[in-house]
């Protein structure tokens, strides 16, 4: 697979990502922007009609095209795949799913890791007790059915541990399940006999597991996740922004740690998907809340460093994750409540703002980060060409006297101050 | 000399409610135990023993608990004044307190008979292990609610104010045509823009504020960083006074919980928490007939908020320990309802029988419980939301569903709101008159629940900071004109009430402290 090109948008959520890919060949075409789309949403389709883009169909020359997961493949399959030309835009890395597999994502997770401890990089500095002090955000996690010596191995370490399974190739919360005995899993010990070749290639029967931890944090009594969306304009150097607008999402039974709840799967996961089916959903705010309340709450409760440092590590992680992986796949377009189909609108719209300026054609040659005001709901998350040219002026600074101190070196692995917010 | 017996007379006041506490116990124990320690000097006792109780910080407590008494104090009144004036001078009013509240219990008691629902029932052993195992969860608990109703709802109320006449005053005699505008015809006295402005200097223009100047746009340097170090301070003097008068900027997010419960003096001692679980085994041990109006309420309005939802446990347990909450009944010396009285069954009229009911004789109506709602975004422990609450209840929100003739009572709300527009926006007022539709009946809704519901948490926690640093319910009825003054512009448009009712449906996007700031500062008189 090529590498990369310099203009590449990606649009992701937190393992979910969506990426526009442009070709460096061909020329540009006067006039309105053609798109092309096979999903039948209103805050995509809006959007494109209030800027006065013009709808075509698949087989005519479009520029922008805003695929599904099928099509997706389908262009960048090896068979049946097709170059675009230098003024086409899709929404989809060709490599996407490295991020929204599970298995994929642990891979590359465990991968990095192994990279930046083999260059010595202060980044993947380990506490006394072998843990990562700045990368540990994944719990301890095994593929299934590759690693069930491995996993068994830790299960026995801490019996009365649950772990959840969930299957690497599904989204929306389907097939996931949670196990606190051996016997659960008794399918996956059968088939690590066979080669992991022939599970990895079925894709169906892949699993994660990981440890599952059991003391969320609660609001109201409740569990509940965070759905983020950051965009990424360019790969390499990263650039990458963070929608202010994101929200949470509640289960709606209270959260109980006990044993005889694991089968409830209303108390521990929090997919819109199967919340809606509870009892208790309701359709009014859907079971969420926006980020600003949870930081409002968590501000009040718990003061205002705590958060901010909270809100730190999450956009940390969010990079990490970025440089670890390429990614993936589409996120729901699919809105629960009228709050919720005014925030889809509203994110599509600043980001085609933001890869389409000015409502332009696309342009592979087009790099330049936006100016402030052109970025709508959006903030800078990371900017890697900023921070290269920071980095560069105070390497000059260091080699004149100054110690490193906790910054470390940057170059990829990115910034990490020790105990500052890191902007 | 007047002005000194009223002073003592305060005093030995405060000295009665605070004998026989359990800060006084604190104290004496306290003073009890430094005698043993070596700074303290026999020729000098008074003055060491003293100066240790500063140092320890229990001065500072025993002055936050004056502080706080003073808030719930009596107003000082003739000795011979019978109680009742004490509760509400103006006879009128008291009247008509009284004929509403019978109103109210006579609709509780048919609805009680009609439903053949017991006023109040012990709970069977069975029911009250299931209710212990879902005290957590009694939001996923569907009992049947259907068939009840609320007491009654904030627009019945209003009718009734809207009624109220002073016979003593002739309004013949004052035929202007603007003061028979609005629906409030009673002559309480309220201040206008001149005097609000000498009472709400802190909101004045030239100062930094809270809800303004930590603006993202605005440096933190110029104003931000500096209060909140100043709020810091305030919290670790955990002194009650100044933390009220640092909130009439606003208080800093990260601070807010702390000075709220400096400012209302709920510490939650062990005696609170014990105070709180005793609550919750009566909530246990026997059901009452508002639970139910509890919990439809709570259904209906905090369930569907956008914000609340999710503490819709938290609220249940609040409310329902509240209204089994006696020591509540100390607010009715100063309140001008009285709880109402039911009796044993077949024994109407006969006092040995009396009971109050329910316990701390208030009857919930629709839209209580948000008055709880906002407080659980500050504090996620129960015994403390709960004591915060109270406090709040006891000081501030009585007064917006009893007629009474108190500055911060809902009837002088109304009317300053009515005189506040009527005096600067005049055309407006005239104009949503001529089509019917009342600004009262419109901003009703959002004075009785002080806001709670309609503006988006971070601005209703801005606009209770000003309630708490002025001690008083009015920045309400400004704020309600001023969200007036703001959509001026559209409502002058508008044709009808529903049309008025649409303009104004939405106040979630408004930032409240640059209107109430415009409005009176920045109008001009």
């Amino acid at each position: 697979m090529k590498q990369v090109h310099r203009a590449i948008f990606i649009f992701i959520f937190l393992n979910l990502l969506t990426c526009f890919v442009l070709h460096p060949e061909g020329g540009t075409m006067a006039g309105k922007v053609k798109w092309v789309t096979d999903i039948e949403k209103s805050v995509l389709i809006n959007n494109f009609e209030k800027r006065e883009w013009v709808q075509v169909t698949e087989s005519e020359d479009w520029n922008f095209y805003w695929m599904s997961i099928q099509t997706i493949r389908n262009v960048f399959s090896v068979d049946t795949g097709y170059r675009l030309s230098d003024d086409q835009m899709v929404n989809h890395f060709p490599n996407h799913y490295e991020l929204t597999r599970k298995d994929l994502m642990i891979k590359n997770i465990k991968r990095y890791r192994k990279d930046l401890e083999k260059e010595s990089s202060p980044l993947a500095e380990k506490d006394e007790n072998g843990k990562y002090i700045y990368l540990d955000f994944v719990p301890v996690t095994f593929m299934l059915p590759a690693d069930y010596n491995l996993f068994v191995e830790e299960f026995r370490k801490n019996p009365s541990s649950t772990w959840i399974m969930k299957p690497c190739g599904k989204a929306q919360g389907k097939g996931i399940f949670l196990i606190n005995k051996l016997s659960q899993i008794k399918k996956w010990s059968r088939d690590s006999r066979t080669s992991t070749f022939v599970a990895a290639s079925s894709g169906k029967e892949a699993y994660v597991i990981s440890l599952y931890i059991d003391n969320p944090l609660l609001i109201g009594g409740k569990k509940f996740d965070l759905r983020l969306y950051v965009l990424v304009t360019t790969y390499r150097p990263l650039k990458c922004y963070m929608y202010k607008l994101g929200f949470c999402r509640f289960c709606t039974v209270k959260y109980t740690p006990s044993t005889s709840e694991l089968d409830n799967m209303f108390v521990h996961l929090t997919n819109v998907a199967i919340q809606k089916h509870g009892d208790d959903y309701n359709h009014v705010h859907g079971g969420k809340w926006t980020v600003s309340n949870l930081r409002l709450y968590l501000e009040s409760t718990r003061g205002k460093e705590v958060t901010n440092r909270l809100f730190d590590q999450i956009h940390w992680i969010v990079v990490q994750s970025l440089k670890a992986v390429a990614v993936n796949a589409s996120p729901s377009l699919t809105s629960s409540t009228a709050n919720d189909r005014i925030l889809k609108y509203n994110l599509i719209n600043d980001t085609l703002n933001i890869v389409t300026p000015n409502g332009d054609i696309p342009d592979c040659r087009w790099n330049r980060s936006p100016p402030r005001e052109a970025m709508g709901n959006y903030q800078v998350l990371y900017d890697e060409e900023q921070a290269q040219s920071e980095n560069a002026e105070r390497d000059l600074r260091s080699r004149s006297g100054q110690s490193l101190g906790s910054k470390g070196s940057k170059g990829s692995a990115g910034v990490r101050p020790a105990a500052a917010t890191w902007k | 000399m007047e002005d000194g017996t009223d002073v003592s007379l305060s005093i030995a006041q405060i000295v009665q409610r605070l004998r026989g506490s359990h800060l006084h116990s604190q104290l004496e124990r306290q003073a009890k135990d430094c005698l043993h320690r070596p700074e303290i000097k026999l020729e000098s006792l008074k003055e060491d023993v003293r100066s240790f109780l500063r140092a320890s910080g229990w001065e500072k407590r025993l002055q936050n608990a004056v502080y706080r008494e003073l808030h719930v104090q009596l107003p000082q009144c003739h000795p011979t004044a019978p109680a009742e004036h004490l509760k509400e001078p103006l006879a009128y009013m008291r009247k008509a307190q009284a004929s509403w509240e019978k109103r109210v219990l006579k609709s509780l008691n048919s609805m009680s008979t009609e439903l053949g629902v017991p006023l109040a029932r012990m709970r069977p052993a069975g029911e009250q292990k299931d209710l212990t195992n879902k005290w957590n969860e009694m939001g996923t608990d569907e009992p049947d609610l259907s068939r009840f109703r609320p007491v009654y709802a904030p627009k019945d109320f209003l009718e009734v104010l809207i009624s109220l006449r002073n016979p003593n005053h002739d309004s013949s005699e004052d035929m202007t045509v603007k003061s028979h505008w609005g629906l409030i015809q009673v002559p309480l006295n309220i201040r206008d823009i001149p005097q609000l402005r000498q009472a709400y200097s802190e909101l004045n223009l030239n100062n930094g504020q809270l809800g303004i100047d930590d603006h993202a746009h605005v440096h933190p340097d110029l104003f931000e960083n500096n209060y909140v170090h100043i709020g810091k301070k305030v919290v670790v003097e955990q002194d009650s006074a100044a933390a009220q008068q640092y909130s009439r900027r606003g208080c800093p997010t990260g601070l807010r919980s702390d000075l709220w419960a400096l400012i209302l003096n709920s510490t939650n001692q062990p005696q609170d928490v014990m105070h709180y679980e005793q609550l919750k085994a009566g909530v246990i041990q026997h059901d009452l007939l508002v639970d139910y109006l509890i919990y439809k309420d709570v259904k209906l309005t905090a369930s569907n908020d956008d914000y609340y939802f999710v503490f819709e446990d938290f609220l249940y347990q609040v409310l329902l320990c509240f209204s089994r909450d006696t020591a509540v009944l100390e607010h009715f010396k100063y309140n001008s309802a009285t709880p109402p009285k039911s009796y044993v069954h077949g024994k109407v009229g006969n006092e040995e029988f009396a009971v109050l009911y329910p316990p701390n004789g208030v009857i919930p109506f629709h839209g209580f419980s948000m008055y709880v709602a906002p407080l659980c975004f500050l504090y996620n422990e129960p015994s403390k939301l709960y004591s915060v609450f109270r406090e709040m209840y006891i000081r501030y929100f009585f007064r917006l569903h009893s007629i009474s003739s108190s500055p911060s009572g809902i009837v002088a709300l109304c009317l300053q709101f009515e005189r506040l527009l009527q005096a600067h926006l005049p055309q407006l007022f005239y104009h949503l008159r001529q089509i019917e539709a009342q600004p009262l009946r419109i901003a009703f809704k959002w004075m009785v629940r002080a806001f709670s519901g309609y503006l988006s948490t971070d601005q209703l926690l801005l606009l209770w900071d000003r309630i708490l640093g002025y001690d008083s319910l009015e920045v309400v009825a400004v704020l309600a004109a001023a969200v007036f003054a703001f959509r001026a512009e559209n409502l002058m448009e508008v044709t009808s009430l529903a049309s008025a009712e649409a303009v104004l449906a939405d106040l979630s996007t408004l930032k409240v402290m640059p209107l109430i700031q415009i409005f009176l500062f920045a109008t001009a008189i």
